[in-house]
């Protein structure tokens, strides 16, 4: 596959503690790839070194087949989890000055500048300072900042942080744009359900080292343990929860039905297969639920970091 | 746009547009030549007293010593007692009763003249009519003795050495005075502007970390174009106010003068007089002394020099208020730092101010006038008592790496100051953050 960021190896220490212990992450092209990770776990030190604000004790980070160098940060774009920009600039000239930073001409600066200021409903704040802006709206011109040079990757940490449901929607809905037009997104978060709704790839941190990584469906899929939500609807419950206890491991579940049937998480041992379940219960009721239970993010996420 | 002048542009106008800072760019002279006319138009007012003064002399020797001048006037008593006089002294509009006692020897006088008056006496009042006292009985006390007081005036001798170099220019005390004050004024105006914009360079550094958006700029620029950019930019805005303030106060003073009538000129070579007269030589021989000696300073040189010296000292100094900066999260820590920073540029001015002058060529003149944090200073003192151009050159030089190696280093700091979680670093870390 072609990646469009790989870091090999990589390794930083702060005095004796160890932030990032031999990581390597590859992140796909077009991917909206997530780096997740307890707090601590050394996250923001991988976006640091892929930015070239810090540099690595050992291993190496590669963009689009090259080394890192410092020309690359036009083709990046960051967004950090600590939020700020100049608070007394306004906001026009300050967004021109941050374009220009980046590369762009200020013309084409300000040609793009008003097409996103029209896309984010954000029009008539060129002319006022951060300061009189909200939490909320700042972070918005925070997000035009991180975006407006169409940089081949973006970084986004904790990108919602601070935004309402409304505009995180929004927020999302752009991201989402960005990577169908050609970015790749690197996205570092605790949101559990926006890894679930956007990521492609995820990598797992805990402790400076790198526990999980791949496709999101295939590491749910290597979790997955074969269990299954059943319900039936039967005359003589006793003896039907007898006779599937007989055969499988089962617990009792809780799930909403229309009908009155009886629930159980059931446990399937490995060399059988769904069919085999299915067929078994229809000896024993009215089947009306068949669910195989697939492991969320944040249970992978909890299980994993449990584990280690 | 590269990013350099993008960020000095930047640097520049905040600063410029900064509400306070336009304030205090109109306000400084307004308050400036408030208070210095305040000041003249009050000591004006004290001058223009008239105090009358009675006098009591019973020994008649100092009647012809009395005379009106433009703050003082006296009142002749004769023929009244000693307790008469004070009582009508003291009901009467006089400033004080002066009795002088009668007596056969000058000598007693010395301790028995006594000034009767409401309040203490203003000094200045005692002081110019002790002064009337003394020389009348320093010249009664000589006749006394039978000496002649116009003949040992005359006898007296004043040296004043003539000084030449062995290729021949003639020098004087006075040259060395105007080379002393040309270095002097370069170490002032450095001193000034760095106590003025030291402190707002530090702020500019901070700016980032304190508004948070440090890790979006570092990801854009190197730590040190944003250091130099801001050093830089700060700077420009400084000069800008500077330049302000001149103008404003030469116009500003020149009208309050206008409507004060006072004439500073006037004033000046009123003082100019006095000084004159108290060192015994004439005004007009004393201007032409000056105008040569002006004359046979390398003028050039030390304007060349002085932009040279004046610009490279001020961003030294202004790199260290940068580094400080760079090291500290916010402003309430750089209090300490302040005092330190400043006393290499105190040391060098008294370093100018007494080796210079006693050996300008000397071993410690030398040394002192290629440490770049005193070389300012020295070196400007040096150069009129003539420094060959190669070590000029070399001190510039010095200088001038001095202050990129600081911006280096207090990039170094500030890039690693962003990765610090509030942890104390050891010296093997400094130097290892050194090395990226």
């Amino acid at each position: 596959m072609d990646n469009l960021l790989v870091a090999k190896n990589v390794s930083k220490s702060f005095g004796d503690f160890k932030a990032l212990n031999d990581v390597s992450i590859e992140v796909p092209k077009g991917s909206i790839f997530g780096l997740l990770g307890p707090n601590g776990a050394g996250k923001t030190t991988l976006i640091r070194i892929i930015n070239q604000i810090t540099a690595p004790d050992t291993g190496s980070v590669y963009l689009d087949g090259e080394p890192l160098k410092p020309h690359h940060i036009q083709n990046i774009g960051y967004l950090p989890e600590e939020r700020g920009l100049y608070k007394s600039m306004k906001v026009g000239e300050q967004l021109l000055y941050l374009a220009q930073l980046k590369g762009l001409s200020r013309p084409e600066a300000k040609k793009r500048l008003a097409i996103w200021f029209e896309r984010l409903e954000i029009g008539d704040w060129w002319n006022k300072k951060i300061q009189e802006l909200s939490k909320g709206m700042a972070q918005k011109i925070q997000f035009v900042v991180t975006v407006l040079h169409e940089p081949k990757l973006l970084i986004f940490d904790e990108p919602f942080s601070g935004f309402d449901p409304i505009n995180a929607n929004l927020i999302k809905d752009e991201i989402l744009k960005l990577r169908d037009d050609g970015a790749t997104v690197i996205f570092s978060t605790h949101r559990m359900e926006s890894v679930e709704e956007m990521c492609d790839h995820i990598a797992l941190i805990h402790q400076s080292n790198k526990i999980l990584d791949g496709p999101l469906i295939d590491i749910k899929r290597q979790y997955k343990s074969n269990r299954f939500e059943v319900g039936f609807v039967t005359d003589q419950k006793e003896t039907a929860a007898a006779a599937l206890a007989e055969k499988f491991a089962i617990t009792p579940a809780n799930f909403r039905t229309i009908n009155e049937e009886l629930k159980f998480k059931v446990q399937l041992p490995s060399d059988a297969s769904p069919n085999d379940l299915l067929s078994y219960l229809t000896n024993l009721g009215q089947v009306t639920h068949f669910v195989e239970m697939i492991p969320s993010a944040s249970e992978i996420f909890i299980e994993t970091v449990k584990n280690n | 746009m590269n990013h350099l002048s993008l960020i000095i542009k930047r640097e520049y106008l905040t600063k410029v547009k900064n509400k306070s800072f336009i304030i205090m760019t109109f306000l400084s002279p307004l308050i400036m030549v408030g208070l210095i006319s305040l000041v003249a138009y009050l000591s004006q007012l004290n001058n223009d007293t008239v105090r009358t003064i009675s006098v009591l002399d019973e020994s008649g020797l100092f009647l012809d010593q009395f005379e009106d001048n433009d703050n003082l006037k006296f009142q002749v008593l004769t023929d009244v007692s000693l307790d008469d006089a004070k009582l009508t002294a003291e009901n009467g509009e006089v400033y004080g009763l002066l009795f002088i006692p009668k007596t056969n020897k000058i000598d007693d006088l010395s301790k028995s003249i006594t000034f009767y008056s409401e309040d203490s006496p203003s000094l200045t009042v005692m002081s110019g009519i002790e002064r009337r006292l003394e020389s009348k009985a320093n010249s009664l006390k000589l006749k006394e003795e039978g000496l002649d007081s116009e003949l040992i005036r005359n006898l007296r001798l004043d040296i004043d050495t003539q000084l030449e170099s062995f290729k021949g220019e003639e020098t004087s005390k006075m040259g060395s005075v105007l080379k002393l004050i040309f270095g002097g004024l370069a170490g002032y105006l450095l001193f000034m502007f760095i106590i003025i914009y030291g402190n707002m360079i530090m702020r500019s550094v901070i700016e980032e970390k304190t508004s948070r958006i440090i890790e979006v700029i570092i990801s854009s620029v190197k730590p040190m174009k944003l250091l130099l950019g801001k050093i830089i930019g700060t700077s420009l805005a400084g000069v800008s106010q500077f330049l302000v303030w001149v103008i404003l106060l030469s116009v500003l003073s020149s009208v309050v003068f206008l409507i004060f009538g006072i004439d500073p000129a006037a004033m000046q070579a009123e003082q100019m007089n006095n000084a004159v007269e108290a060192t015994g030589g004439n005004m007009d021989g004393m201007v032409t002394e000056v105008m040569a000696e002006f004359s046979k300073l390398p003028i050039l040189n030390l304007i060349i020099m002085f932009l040279f010296f004046f610009i490279g000292g001020y961003l030294l100094y202004a790199s260290l208020y940068a580094a400080i900066g760079a090291a500290v999260d916010s402003e309430t820590d750089t209090q300490q730092f302040m005092l330190p920073i400043l006393l290499p540029l105190i040391l060098a001015v008294y370093v100018g101010f007494f080796t210079v002058i006693e050996d300008p060529h000397g071993t410690v003149s030398q040394v002192f006038s290629f440490i770049p944090f005193t070389s300012p200073v020295v070196m400007l003192m040096r150069i009129p008592f003539g420094v060959p151009i190669w070590q000029q050159i070399l001190s510039v030089v010095i200088l001038f790496a001095t202050f990129m190696g600081t911006v280096w280093f207090a990039s170094k700091i500030y890039r690693v100051g962003i990765l610090m979680y509030g942890k104390k670093p050891t010296y093997k870390e400094l130097i290892k953050w050194l090395k990226y």
